[in-house]
């Protein structure tokens, strides 16, 4: 099933410590279209717990977290 | 000959300079090496400075002095403005005048630019500390304001200086209740993430003086729209503070040269974190506020980055394998109010720690503040 995700904007924030995944979801996230879906690559620990925490005060929609070997990928679609 | 050229005469670019020249003073003196700083400006500027000018402690003019009175006279300096950058070539193409300059070591130290117009209502509707027009204007509005609801209010992360916002807000408060008005104020401060600072230490000293400050906060408030008409600004959360003094970080981004030379695309220069060399062109380093390091963008860290590059160029040009590496090191003092402050010092391995405020730290700012002018240009 994750196989199948596919996003309209991936952000690679590999590497960066919190909050840079966070901001750089945050950024994008402002000026695209309702719909939009992101695909935010993070191998930073704490950004699973936080950008679902964003995207439900935001009112955006947390479409999976998928684990890969060294990081993460949190689809997230724009409301 | 080598041709060394650095864009920026801030912070970073003026260290840098002076530390070449010092380091390649044989090359330099035998005509081998020729080091050229690049600035739109006459002037170098200190920024902290703007963070004592609303509370009438410091003039603009006191962030100010002649670049020239600063670098060595070794340094050849250009004040014009760099319009392009062709890595493949390696020239810069320069506004007025001269056309060109040709390179064979490039370093781009061109800090940061406010874009406060990104968010709309912003420029109308708010004020900032982080350049002269709007610390004065910052100033008049603090001496005439007599209550109600001030917001200060973080819009732009990367921003420069992340302990300013902290002792903004706590230098008001205090300034407040010296002018016997703090209760007639109310203060509310927003960040743009789950709490109150990107660094957890920091927020975690934030927290408890806040509250015992009264000051409130809103976390997860991202400014989508400031309306000066109404007094309100709305965030991307479905916030809405109504406000009568409005102060805020505004967003930041680099210069247009960096996105517009293919060497980053988000308009921070993409460099390795250890060799601030450029990744995607050949004998470019970047360094400062421009280069995207997971770190501050810190008056600090420009220094500290500006000994690395200086070392690397002087190997590179003496034919030895550059090994001078940045650890990311990173020093901040932060106000705590009007005498007293705390400081924090961190790396890529070591996470912050901070002590409690204490007053001899806040001297030890300011005297750092005096101290700077000779700081820039070498001597300390
Ligand atoms: C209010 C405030 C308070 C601060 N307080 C602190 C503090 O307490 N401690 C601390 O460590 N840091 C502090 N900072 C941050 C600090 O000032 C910056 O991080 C520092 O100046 C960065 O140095 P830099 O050399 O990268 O850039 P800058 O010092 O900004 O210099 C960049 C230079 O490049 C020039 N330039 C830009 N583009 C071009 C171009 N295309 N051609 C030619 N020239 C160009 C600019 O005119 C400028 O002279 C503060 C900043 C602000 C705004």
């Amino acid at each position: 099933m994750s196989e199948q995700l596919t996003a309209d904007v991936t952000i690679d924030a590999r590497g960066a410590g919190c909050p840079g995944p966070l901001m750089d979801l945050i950024g994008k996230v402002k000026t695209a279209d309702s719909g939009t879906v992101f695909e935010l690559q993070t191998s930073d620990r704490g950004s699973v717990s936080d950008v679902p925490e964003w995207v439900e005060k935001a009112g955006h929609e947390l479409v999976e977290t998928v684990e890969h070997e060294d990081y993460w990928s949190i689809y997230v679609q724009k409301a | 000959m080598t041709r060394i050229v650095i864009v920026g005469g801030g912070t970073g670019g003026t260290v840098l300079a002076n530390r070449l020249v010092e380091d390649l003073d044989s090359e330099v003196t035998a005509g081998e090496v020729e080091v050229t700083l690049v600035n739109d400006s006459p002037d170098h500027v200190y920024k902290p400075t703007y963070l004592y000018v609303p509370f009438g402690k410091k003039t603009v003019e006191d962030a100010v002095r002649p670049l020239a009175d600063l670098v060595d006279r070794r340094v050849d300096l250009e004040i014009n403005r760099v319009v392009g950058i062709d890595t493949d070539a390696k020239t810069i193409e320069l506004q007025d005048g001269r056309d060109t300059l040709s390179y064979d070591h490039l370093v781009l130290a061109t800090g940061a630019k406010l874009v406060p117009d990104e968010v709309p209502g912003l420029v109308e509707g708010g004020h900032h500390f982080y350049g002269p027009d709007g610390a004065e204007k910052l100033r008049d509005a603090l001496a005439e304001f007599e209550g109600g609801h001030l917001v200060l209010s973080v819009v732009g992360v990367p921003h420069m200086c992340p302990a300013a916002p902290v002792e903004f807000t706590l230098m008001a408060d205090e300034w407040f209740r010296q002018r016997g008005i703090r209760d007639e104020v109310e203060i509310t401060y927003t960040y743009p993430i789950m709490r109150l600072h990107g660094l957890e230490p920091v927020s975690d000293w934030m927290e408890p003086r806040f509250a015992e400050r009264d000051i409130h906060t809103e976390t997860f408030f991202n400014a989508e729209e400031v309306d000066p008409e109404a007094g309100v600004i709305r965030s991307m959360e479905g916030e809405e503070l109504d406000y009568d003094l409005l102060v805020a970080i505004p967003p930041h981004a680099g210069d247009d040269l960096i996105a517009g030379s293919g060497l980053g695309d988000d308009g921070w220069v993409a460099v390795d974190r250890h060799t601030l060399e450029a990744e995607h062109a050949e004998d470019v380093y970047a360094m400062g506020d421009a280069a995207d390091v997971p770190t501050s963008k810190a008056g600090s860290v420009a220094h500290y980055e500006a000994d690395v590059v200086a070392d690397r160029i002087a190997s590179e040009v003496r034919g030895q394998l550059p090994t001078a590496t940045f650890d990311g090191k990173t020093v901040c003092f932060i106000e705590a109010g009007m005498d007293e402050a705390t400081f924090v010092e961190f790396d890529y391995e070591h996470p912050p720690e901070l002590r409690d405020e204490s007053r001899p730290v806040h001297w030890a700012k300011l005297a750092y503040n005096e101290t700077y002018w000779l700081t820039a240009r070498g001597l300390l």
